[in-house]
């Protein structure tokens, strides 16, 4: 059951990035190009998903457990430290020169695009080395 | 500042499906929906691997579901050069691994559960997002 529900909720969510048009990179620059041509969609976007699984997400964490699982499992740290700010930087940086993050990168992958292809891809190599070499303990 | 390109309807719609998968996944499944967490586990880890790869294959259906039952076309503009996507796909997968979490896990879910940790992250990623294009757009 829990396998099927991973299926479905990544089915949905990719719909999702493609009705809100999150899965081209230029609307995210646009929304990043504050300065310039300001294109506000993506803050629309969060709020579209907030609403609906921020109350949710209360009402569902106060059961006992999830459905198909033995337990609820998310992080509850609390730690605002080094790591978070560095990490949030090095991803802003990349998000910002290519209008790509992971979901919409790799839910592109549907179309067969070279260019996003290229970028997973070289995600996929930052995510091993963070393994490989431990950084995320030793920043 | 101009505002151009703006879909405030599809970009609000977008986003409850995007938030409706994330409550699906969290009520069956007892976890929150992050895709880099979701992408580097599959790759690094033996816990929830098929969960895990079960949801990326989930996002990479997604626009093929939305091609079959809404008859429109999906584009996406990328204007990048290979190398510049090599750089941001390897500052995209490190970042958010040393932060844990990108636009989904901290953006989403992080802020859903009103995280002060993801609001930090989020507000974080999202102005060297700004900075990154606002010097882009000058060079």
């Amino acid at each position: 059951m829990n396998r099927l529900v991973s299926l479905i909720s990544g089915i949905i969510f990719g719909a999702g990035l493609v009705i809100s048009e999150m899965i081209n990179p230029d609307k995210v620059l646009g929304f990043l190009d504050l300065f310039g041509n300001w294109d506000p969609s993506l803050a629309f976007v969060m709020i579209g998903a907030l609403v609906v699984s921020s109350p949710l997400f209360h009402i569902i964490k106060n059961k006992e457990k999830p459905l198909s699982a033995e337990k609820f499992n998310y992080s509850n740290s609390k730690n605002i430290n080094n790591r978070l700010i560095i990490g949030s930087v090095l991803f802003g940086t990349g998000w910002g020169l290519s209008g790509l993050c992971p979901g919409p990168a790799i839910t592109s992958l549907a179309l067969l695009n070279i260019y996003s292809a290229t970028f997973v891809v070289a995600m996929f190599v930052g995510f091993y080395l963070v393994k490989f070499f431990n950084l995320d303990n030793r920043i | 500042m101009n505002i151009v390109n703006f879909t405030p309807v599809s970009a609000t719609l977008g986003g409850m499906v995007i938030g409706l998968a994330v409550a699906i996944f969290f009520l069956f499944n007892g976890r929150l929906v992050g895709i880099s967490g979701i992408a580097a586990n599959a790759l690094t880890e033996k816990n929830n691997k098929l969960d895990n790869i079960l949801f990326l294959l989930g996002l990479v259906i997604g626009p093929i579901f939305y091609r079959l039952f809404i008859k429109n076309e999906i584009s996406i503009t990328i204007s990048n050069s290979f190398s510049l996507l090599i750089l941001a796909g390897l500052l995209v997968g490190i970042g958010t691994r040393v932060s844990g979490g990108c636009t989904s896990g901290h953006g989403i879910s992080g802020i859903g559960r009103f995280s002060l940790r993801s609001i930090v992250a989020t507000i974080t990623f999202m102005i060297v997002g700004i900075i990154t294009v606002f010097i882009k757009n000058f060079i």
